[in-house]
Parts: structure tokens; sequence; C-alpha cells
């Protein structure tokens, strides 16, 4: 087989395996203070900026990589990293699209997000991260008009000092865990929403994620503010070239949603698996963490997780605010050697608080799947409700599914139900599927959407269309 | 602490004639506990219950030797009217009695094994301590074909006149081929503030059924913690009743390896808890085979500040198939403070099984006192109804009709 077959071959497993030869600006190799002052200097930051990253800098060398998770993975060498990198042509921002590298239009196009197309046509708004940096935010006119601040998070941070110093690191301190700290310190970009009062976003944002560089980690930083009485929901997508060596994602995502205000964060993650025999892969350990610090408040997370050799996330919600809700859909899908440890927090601290949590494990193949959630309902949450439900789906013998849910309930008003159950494809199910035409494959499909589809009926339409596909494809050569 | 272990130890293995090696192997023991000392909240298991604190809040210092050269006086007053049954009394730590007067003598042997240290799967610090202090061990064996005609109550009974303030005791049992036990533990503890760290072993042949009742009911200060090792072979049953009830703090495991085909575990157990109290019940299930069967059935009622968890975990290995493995654990908490946590686990590696578990926990239900209310009864007459119909549940869940009496004499639970 010459090379072009075989990476035509390995294509049709991961369509956005390609890679994009573009001329890259990076930071030395390696983690300590000279690289983290010069990712800020690069990126122009104000003093107080640098000191954050410096204080979390300093935790983090008295932290320790966590190890009680599932999956286990080789020692990550921290300084073999490179912690900064851009497409050259970056260096000075452009103005407007038409300024773009034409190779980075170009990704974008095969990725499916045609950016220029996409200032034209009604539809999303979309922020690109490509690598370490934000290269496009589209629509950016329409939502100014309405006082909706939607940007790369470095340009807020010298737009929008003000609003980024108050809750950057509200949710997630310096201080917090290992991953959560390195991101403090190192992050270089990732998107910045501000949504003022009362103002509904009348459009999906969107933010596309994609690591090209090789030996890069991606340490991008979204935080997201609903003041009072808005509304936003923000589209997350992710994908990467296909590589031997294991690539680090580690982001944080901060919300916060005020009095009366809702998020909806919907994630579809297909980042790089890994081929068949679990080579390569994106390591996906993602901090998101999300504050109902108002009352009335909601977050609701959506996640579709398809990729990533290890995916490690809980995205969570502090109930702060008397009534807030949280609420956490999720499909995790692990196929051949992937690996998942993935489920949610629910924190209850405020009044008559609610949660739900509704989550959906597939692992096929030789993978192993892992939901892990807490839900914590304090002493003052009275008359908090939660109800938890997760299934796992298991094709083969080879593969694992495990649940392991804590419950913590301090509050004699409130109540907490939990259901989980593991099952694998009836037999009876996929006969009368195939009576009916279906080839296996086509039926297993089916049978999987279906078991699926209380989450993916959360996604926004646009995304549950790709995500259904997803689904299939992830699945494929899975039977039999 | 550790001068203290150091010195009680010294003090016991002067009075055992012990070999040279199993001196050895008991100090490896001590060495051991003394590295990990009492296990901590650190631990994943023990996440929510920290011994190590509840026993300097509720003890202090503790001290370990026993002297058991004198004898203690049985008090009969404590065994169970109206039942016949054969007997273990255990007093402060000693055996005092071993009386099997309702069997055939030659179907049942007592074996003295207090040579043989036993390690245990899933051990942790306290089995160390465990092995390092058990001065005797005796092995319980039923023959080949035969039934206890009678249930076995094993009395474990603590007195003023304890001389330590911990206690280690071990037990092992071995169930023949179509063998059947049915058995008590039933605790009586008159003594103040002692820790109490109980081992047995089961191993259950083909066909063989167990069935294990714990009944922890008197009011007393003690801390307590349990391990129960079940191996099953082909066809057993294993059946494990828990009343959590009586002590300040205790924590049971079970630990049961379903090894043959077609065994089967039932774990059920009532939490019934006022005043502080802070009990665990954490089991592990492990399906090592094809077409194994597992039941767990959970019911907390907590009042006053009172605190229970609950960790349970079924394992289900790849060959396993065709498992069914099912959980529930359900609380109602009548009190702001009481508190009720639950880790229910499943870890699967193989496809054609049916694993599920559910948890629920909350208050209560107004509703249903309101209903009854309306009838008539009053605020305290419907909530105790509520109750007693919750636990019922689980009380119904014993197949041996004699003992659920007993039990629910024991427990107040009216049909």
């Amino acid at each position: 087989m010459d090379k072009r077959q075989k990476e035509i071959n390995n294509l049709k497993d991961y369509k956005y395996g390609f890679s994009t030869d573009i001329e890259n600006i990076q930071a030395p190799k390696g983690l300590n203070e000279e690289v983290i002052k010069f990712i800020s200097n690069i990126k122009k930051e104000p003093a107080w900026m640098l000191d954050f990253r410096l204080k979390a800098f300093e935790r983090f060398k008295v932290l320790k990589e966590p190890d009680w998770q599932k999956p286990k993975f080789p020692k990550i060498d921290y300084q073999d990293l490179y912690y900064y990198s851009a497409p050259k042509s970056m260096k000075d921002k452009p103005k407007s699209l038409d300024e773009l590298d034409p190779k980075l239009l170009e990704t974008y196009k095969k990725l499916g997000i045609p950016l220029q197309e996409q200032a034209r046509l009604n539809g999303i708004a979309v922020d690109a991260v490509f690598d370490s940096v934000s290269v496009a935010t589209t629509f950016k006119d329409e939502l100014t008009k309405q006082g909706i601040i939607f940007c790369p998070i470095s340009e807020a941070i010298q737009n929008h000092p003000e609003l980024v110093k108050k809750y950057l690191g509200s949710v997630i301190p310096t201080s917090d865990h290992f991953f959560a700290t390195l991101n403090s310190a190192v992050f270089t970009d990732g998107s910045f929403v501000y949504i003022p009062e009362g103002v509904r976003c009348p459009m999906e944002l969107s933010t596309y994620f994609r690591i090209n560089a090789s030996n890069t980690g991606q340490f991008e930083r979204t935080l997201i503010i609903a003041d009072k009485g808005s509304y936003v929901s923000y589209l997350e997508g992710c994908t990467a070239p296909m590589r031997d060596e294991n690539q680090l994602h580690a982001a944080n995502v901060e919300l916060i949603a005020l009095d009366d205000a809702e998020i909806k964060y919907s994630t579809v993650q297909n980042w790089y698996p890994g081929d068949k025999d679990g080579k390569g892969g994106i390591y996906n350990f993602v901090t998101k963490r999300g504050l109902c610090k108002g009352k009335n408040s909601k977050i609701s997370w959506t996640q579709v997780e398809t990729g990533s050799a290890i995916t490690w996330k809980y995205p969570s919600c502090i109930l702060k605010g008397d009534n807030s809700v949280g609420e956490f859909y999720s499909i995790a899908i692990t196929n051949n050697h992937q690996k998942a440890d993935t489920g949610t927090k629910m924190i209850h601290l405020g009044k008559n608080t609610k949660s739900k949590i509704i989550s959906k494990g597939i692992s096929a193949g030789s993978s192993d799947m892992t939901y892990r959630g807490l839900v914590d309902i304090s002493s003052k949450a009275k008359n908090s409700n939660n109800y938890t439900q997760c299934d796992s789906l298991l094709m083969g013998n080879k593969c694992g599914a495990h649940t392991v849910p804590y419950i913590k309930n301090k509050n004699s008003e409130s109540n907490i139900a939990h259901e989980a159950t593991t099952s694998k494809i009836s037999e009876e199910q996929l006969h009368y599927c195939q009576q009916r035409g279906l080839n296996p494959e086509e039926a297993v499909g089916l049978i999987v959407n279906g078991f699926c589809k209380e989450v993916l009926q959360q996604l926004p339409m646009e995304f549950a269309v790709e995500a259904q596909k997803l689904v299939g494809i992830s699945l494929e050569g899975s039977v039999g | 602490m550790k001068e203290q272990l150091q010195k009680d130890f010294d003090n016991s293995i002067k009075n055992l004639s012990l070999s040279q090696k199993d001196i050895e192997i008991k100090k490896f023991c001590l060495g051991n506990f003394i590295d990990k000392g009492f296990p901590n909240r650190k631990e994943e298991d023990w996440k929510f219950s920290d011994l190590n604190q509840i026993i300097k809040k509720n003890i202090g210092e503790l001290s370990f030797y026993n002297d058991q050269a004198s004898t203690n006086k049985v008090d009969t007053s404590v065994f169970v009217d109206g039942l016949e049954h054969n007997k273990i009394v255990f007093i402060n730590g000693r055996i005092e009695k071993i009386d099997f007067e309702y069997e055939k003598k030659d179907q049942i042997e007592i074996i003295d094994q207090s040579e043989t240290i036993n390690e245990f799967k899933n051990s942790n610090s306290l089995s160390d301590l465990n092995n390092a202090f058990t001065n005797k061990c005796f092995k319980i064996l039923v023959k080949k074909n035969y039934q206890l005609v009678k249930p076995l109550i094993i009395y474990h009974t603590t007195n003023s006149k304890i001389w330590s303030k911990n206690i280690n005791l071990r037990l092992n049992f071995e169930l023949d081929k179509d063998s059947s036990l049915r058995l008590i533990d039933l605790f009586n503890d008159t003594s103040e503030k002692n820790f109490l760290n109980i081992f047995y072993n089961f191993e259950l042949k083909e066909n063989a059924v167990l069935k294990n009742y714990k009944v922890d009911k008197l009011e007393n200060k003690n801390i307590k913690y349990s391990f129960n090792n079940i191996d099953q072979d082909k066809n057993s049953i294993s059946e494990t009743f828990i009343l959590s009830s009586g002590s300040n703090f205790s924590k049971n495991e079970i630990n049961c390896n379903l090894n043959g085909l077609y065994a089967s575990a039932f774990v059920n157990g009532i939490f019934s808890l006022n005043n502080y109290k802070h009990h665990e019940i954490r089991s592990i299930i492990n399906h090592l085979t094809e077409n194994t069967k597992s039941y767990q059935l959970i019911k907390s009622v907590l009042d006053e500040s009172s605190k229970a968890v609950y960790q349970g975990k079924i394992f289900v290995n790849s060959d396993a198939q065709k498992t069914d493995g099912y959980q529930l654990s359900k609380a109602i908490l009548l009190n702001k403070e009481s508190e009720f946590n639950a880790k229910p686990e499943l870890e699967i590696y193989a496809d054609d099984v049916k694993c599920s578990h559910g948890s629920a926990s909350g208050s209560l239900n107004e509703d249903s006192i309101f209903y009854l209310m309306s009838r008539g009864l009053s605020y305290q007459q419907s909530r105790e109804l509520l109750i007693n119909g919750f636990l019922l549940d689980v009380v119904e869940k014993i197949t041996d009709s004699e003992i659920k009496n007993l039990l629910k004499n024991m427990i107040g639970i009216k049909e």
C-alpha cells in the first residue's frame, strides 16, 4: 500500500485527521516562569494577568498529578511540551476575515466550518481556535449591537479587564486541582462571552477548537457570564489531526449565571481518538464548572463525547442561588482502546435547587468507560431535588462499563433518586430491525440512537444532526 | 499509640505458646499496622467514615492486651428465649462456650486454627491488627450433607470486666457439599467505648447454604468493625442480613466471591439510627463466573443527627456472562441533621449481563401522612406505620420463617 492510499484509509476512520502545513510561532519547549512570561508578553497582557498566571504556577509546583482515575496513562512529561503555538500570520492580528491566512480558512472549510460563508449566512456565530490562539470570530457586529461581548479571551483581557478580573478564577480558582491550575498558568486563548442584563442572545454562539501542531498542549480557557435575566446557548466542537503521540488538552471552562439567567452549554467532542491499536490520540482532561450564582438561574451541560484517547472530565454545577437549576446530559461513546472517566457534580447549596443528570455510556471494542458523579445536598439546601439516571450499553466482552456515583444527602427535606442500569443490545431488538431490512450495523446504529435520544434532543438542531451521525460513525466496526 | 501496641503485643505473645514462625508472622502484621495506622478518610473505602478520627474522638488512646487466662462467667440471661439453638459465647473477646447440643456430634468439627493466619483478600490495616492480636481462632466445619437442625447463635458479649479497649476476633467456617448453616450474630454490649474488630471467613462448597443474621440492637457506646469474607462454589447460596442500630459506630463489610456457576448472594440490611450514631455497610459482590446472581436491599431510617453510609459494589468479570446483579438503597431522613451517603458502584467487564442499582433518599412522604391522618391516625401513629412498612420490606426478604419472626419481635416490626 503506498503512502497516499494509507492516508486515504486513515482518513476514512477519522475524517478530521489531516494536518495543516502552516508556519508556527512556538514558545520554547518546557514549563517554567520564562515560558509563562513569554505567553503573557506575546499576548500583551496587563500585569495583573501575569500575576494570576504566576500565582497559579507557584501552586502548580507543589501539586501532584492525581492518580485516582480509572483510565491509567503513561506519565506525562510536562517539560516536553510546547505551551504556546500560533500560526505565524496571527502575530499581528488580522482585522477581518479577508486578511486571514487562506490556509487557515481552508482548514476550517475542511472541517465543515466555512468561516466566510458563515459571515454571510444567518446562523451561528463562531469563534475558531487554532492551536493556541483564536483565529476568527464571526458575526461580531450583530452581537455588539445588543451589547453582547463574544471575543477571544485574550482580547477581552485587554478590552474588558473589569469583567475578566472580576470573574476569571471565581469558579475555578488558581488553587484548584492539578490540571486546572496548569491551565490557569499557561492558558493561551479561548472564548469570552458576556450577555448583558435582560438580553436573550439571538443566535447560537460557537467555538471550534483545533489542535494542529504536534507536541503541543492546548490550554484554552472559556469564560461565559450571563447577567441578570439573560440567556445564551453556546456550542463547542473539537478536532485534531492524527498523530502517533498523545497530545494533552487541558481546558478550563467557567460559567457564571446571575439572577434569572440561563446558560446552555453544548459540546460535541471529537478529538482524535487514536488508531485501532490505541496509539496516539488526545488526552482530554478538561475542567468545566458552572456557578448558578443568582436566584432562579439555570445552567445546562450537554455533551457528546466520542473522541479522545482518554476523556476525563466532570462538567459541574454549583447551585448557590435559591431556586437554581442544574442539568447534565451526556452521551459518551468509547470504541477500540478509548477510555473515558466522565460524569458530573451537582452541589446544592441554595434552597429549592434542582438538578437532573442523564448519562448514557456506550462502550465497544476494548474500551473502558466510567461514569463518576457526585450529588451533594448540603444541610442548608432545603427542599432540593435531584434525579440521576445513568445507563450503560456494552458491546462485546472486551470492554468495560462502570458506574461510580457518590450520593450525599444532608438535608431531610430534600430528595435524591438515582438509577443505573447496564445491559447489552438485546437479540430480539436486533432481530426485529434486521427482519425489516436493516443490516446489522444500521440496526445497531438505530438502537443506539434510540438509547441516546433523551440526550440528543437537548442539543441545538444543527448539532443534533451532526451528533447523531457521529454516534453512528464512532461505533462502526464494533458489531460482529 | 506505637509504644502501647508494642507493649501489649509483647504481653500477649508471652502468654501464647506459638512457634517462632508464627511469632514472626504476627510481628510482621503488627509492623504493617503500625505503618498504616487506623484507616482514615484519605482511603477511598473509608471516605465517608474516618475510623481514625472516630476512635480518637470517642475512645482516645486504645489498649490492646487482653488477659485470656481467667475465665468469665457466662450470663445465661442474655440467651434468646423461645428458639432452640446452638451457642458460641464470646465474652470480652474470649470464647467461653461452644455448644452444639442439638446436632449430631460427628457431623460438626471444631478445629483449633490459632496457628494459621489466613490473609484476607481486600485487606486493610484492620486485618493486620486482627492478625497480630487474635489469640484463639477456631474453624467450624460442617460436614458433607449435614444440615444443622437448629440455628447457631454467636453471642458477642462485653462487660465491665474487659481488660483492654480493643478486641480482635476471628472465626472460620467451612460448609462442605450440600450442608447448611443458619447463623445469628447477637451483640450484647454492656461495656463502654471499646473497639471491636471481627473477621469471619466462610467457605461454601457446592450446594451449601449459609444464612447469616447480624443483629446489633442493644444501645452501646462501642465502635465496631466486622468483615465477612464469603467464597462460594457452584450452586451455593449465601444470605446476609444486617440490623445496624445499637453501636455508636459500626461498619459491616461483606466481600463475596461468586466462584462457581449458579452461585447466588443476597445482602439485606436495615439501618435504624438515632442520637449521633454513624453506621456503614460496604458490600463487594464479585461475579467471577457465568450465571451468578446477587441481590442487595438496604433501607435506612435516620433520626437525630445520625449518619448512614452504604457503599455497594457489583463487580462483573469478563467471564461472568449472564450475571444478574441488583442493588437498591433507600433512606428516610427524619431529622434535619441526619445524613445519608451512598456510593453504589458497578464495575462491569462482560456484555451479556443485567445489572442495575438504585438509590433514593428523602423525607417521609407528607401525602402519605396526610392520607393516614385523614383516616383518623395521629401524626405519630402515621409516621410509625409508614416506617414500619418501609422496613418490613427488608425483613420479609429473610427466607427462614423461624428467624424472621424472631427478628421481627426484636426490631419491633408488626405485620
